[in-house]
């Protein structure tokens, strides 16, 4: 793990349209090849928190940087050019359904208009890495939960992202895949990926012993390196 | 832009059309009506314009001189008229010229009575115009010459010929107007459709970092081979019912056809061709990029 800071989150708060705000002063600092869970009750903004590192949304007061991106000031046309930095996977994984394995993490390569030449090269490479080399002709509808959700991870990490935000990876999946899963996301950081989990799998967040901030209605309640999933109070 | 990504993004295109069918082939269809119409109306349009310059080109002013006007003066007159944009051609008429085309049309051997030319006073030129409606204009100054004795021109000829030309016009970009209308609205609504369809897409699309031109080009790219597919429908109709509308008005209408001088199939499709398709396109482009800067924020 290096000591340069990945992503910096000072004094952040956001608040909605109407409502309570959806995080209120947050201070976060992960530094490059970290492992982080976020974890936290519905509402407590892990989602929010998510969109802002995405520069879905801008805060509304605040400072946000990731990878030397500041996302408050980062004009509209430059935001793919950032997005190319972040790989992320969902709990329902989100392929495009009438395309094969292949095509689908093809389609992250074309997306940002890499050559014909090196999409063959890479897509197979990754495919391999995530377990699905003997699989590319599947169609997602042929295939077990988690190796759907190897897919998304394949399609996430074929661009070569600095940071993997993974949103609820085992929320859909039996405890049998979320474990293999979660062994893949552990290699991947391992290789050098910073990889941030949002989830509200106790089990594993206990088991593996990462760092782990805790989230409620929108501030940080506690952040500890090899920690557990706090209790519920 | 990388070739592979060219066709990636023309191959997405098409691939709109077809997940689509339904709206891409209204779409499709509103077009074709829209440039069949066109087409039509730019065919009467253009035969009559080339009927309304045949007839143009035989309506004259004609002007007497004073008795007093010496043959210098005349020959003045003439250089300066020849002069103006608005006249085509000018013809002079010698008083014996006049006297003979008058004796040869109408009197015949009767004329061998007659010594002397009784028209002496008549020598006149002929003027013919570029544009009939700059007839009034024309006349107000003929008369304002000082040898010109009379004038004669016909306004009724000159007065209709330019508002039933001035009518197709209008009448044609009016309805053509109406029916572009209607097709950049059945196109907006068709990308619109093809935008919902495909929103997962485009969503995980942004998330990996596509641009917004390249997440919007596909949308242009349906748009434009809509309107450009629903232009070569109605070039292929209006080329096919041409040659047997013609051949049916001379055919059925002998005396009708005897007026009218109809241009070639080649020479309307030479001009109606490229207008066509680039209509078609534009529509196309118009109606998609409206309809993907609204809904497609990216």
């Amino acid at each position: 793990m290096g000591n340069e800071e990945i992503i910096t989150l000072e004094n952040v708060s956001k608040a909605y349209a109407t409502g309570a705000p959806a995080l209120n002063g947050v201070n976060l600092h992960i530094k490059r090849g970290e492992f982080v869970f976020v974890v936290g009750d519905s509402g407590s903004g892990k989602s929010t928190l998510i969109k802002l590192l995405l520069r879905e949304l801008i805060p509304t007061s605040g400072h946000i940087n990731v990878m030397g991106y500041d996302l408050g000031r980062l004009r509209h046309r430059k935001i793919p050019k950032f997005r190319r930095n972040i790989g992320i996977v969902f709990q329902d994984f989100r392929l495009l359904k009438e395309l094969t394995v292949y095509d689908n993490v093809a389609f992250a390569q074309r997306v940002i208009q890499v050559s014909n030449k090196d999409i063959k090269r890479n897509v197979p490479s990754i495919l391999a890495t995530v377990g699905l080399a003997g699989k590319y002709k599947a169609k997602p509808r042929q295939l077990s939960g988690g190796e759907q959700q190897r897919v998304a991870l394949a399609r996430a990490l074929v661009n070569r992202p600095g940071i993997l935000l993974a949103d609820e990876p085992t929320g859909n999946l039996d405890p049998k895949n979320s474990w293999e899963i979660m062994k893949l996301l552990e290699q991947i950081n391992e290789n050098g990926t910073t990889v941030i989990i949002v989830t509200h799998n106790r089990e594993i967040v206990n088991a593996m012993q990462k760092r782990v901030v805790t989230m409620k209605r929108g501030v940080i309640v506690s952040d500890e390196e090899k920690g557990g999933y706090a209790d519920e109070d | 832009m990388r070739i592979s990504t060219l066709f990636y993004t023309i191959r997405q295109g098409i691939r709109n059309i077809a997940r689509n069918k339904l709206f891409s082939l209204a779409s499709i269809a509103t077009i074709g009506a829209c440039l069949f119409l066109f087409g039509i109306f730019y065919a009467v349009l253009f035969n009559f314009q080339n009927i309304v310059r045949t007839a143009q080109e035989g309506v004259s002013v004609t002007i007497f001189f004073e008795k007093y006007t010496t043959d210098a003066r005349m020959q003045e007159i003439g250089d300066q008229i020849s002069k103006m944009d608005e006249v085509s051609k000018i013809v002079f008429v010698s008083a014996d010229e006049a006297w003979e085309g008058f004796r040869d049309e109408y009197l015949g051997e009767y004329a061998d009575g007659y010594t002397d030319n009784p028209l002496i006073d008549s020598a006149n030129y002929q003027i013919y115009l570029s544009d009939v409606s700059m007839q009034p204009a024309l006349v107000t100054y003929l008369e304002s010459i000082e040898e010109v004795r009379k004038v004669n021109r016909s306004e009724m000829a000159a007065a209709t010929l330019s508002g039933v030309n001035a009518l197709i016009a209008y009448a044609t970009a009016g309805i053509i107007g109406i029916l572009f209308a209607v097709s950049i609205f059945l196109i907006s609504n068709t990308v619109a459709i093809g935008i919902s369809v495909r929103k997962e897409e485009i969503n995980i699309m942004k998330y990996i970092g596509a641009t917004d031109f390249f997440v919007r080009s596909p949308f242009v790219i349906e748009g434009i081979l809509i309107g450009v597919v629903g232009s070569a429908i109605p070039l292929v109709l209006v080329y096919m019912l041409y040659n047997r509308v013609i051949e049916y008005i001379v055919g059925n209408f002998a005396t009708l056809s005897q007026l009218l001088a109809f241009l070639p199939v080649e020479e309307l499709f030479r001009t109606l061709v490229p207008v066509s398709i680039a209509m078609g396109a534009g529509i196309g482009f118009l109606g998609s990029i409206t309809t993907v800067r609204k809904h497609l924020r990216v």
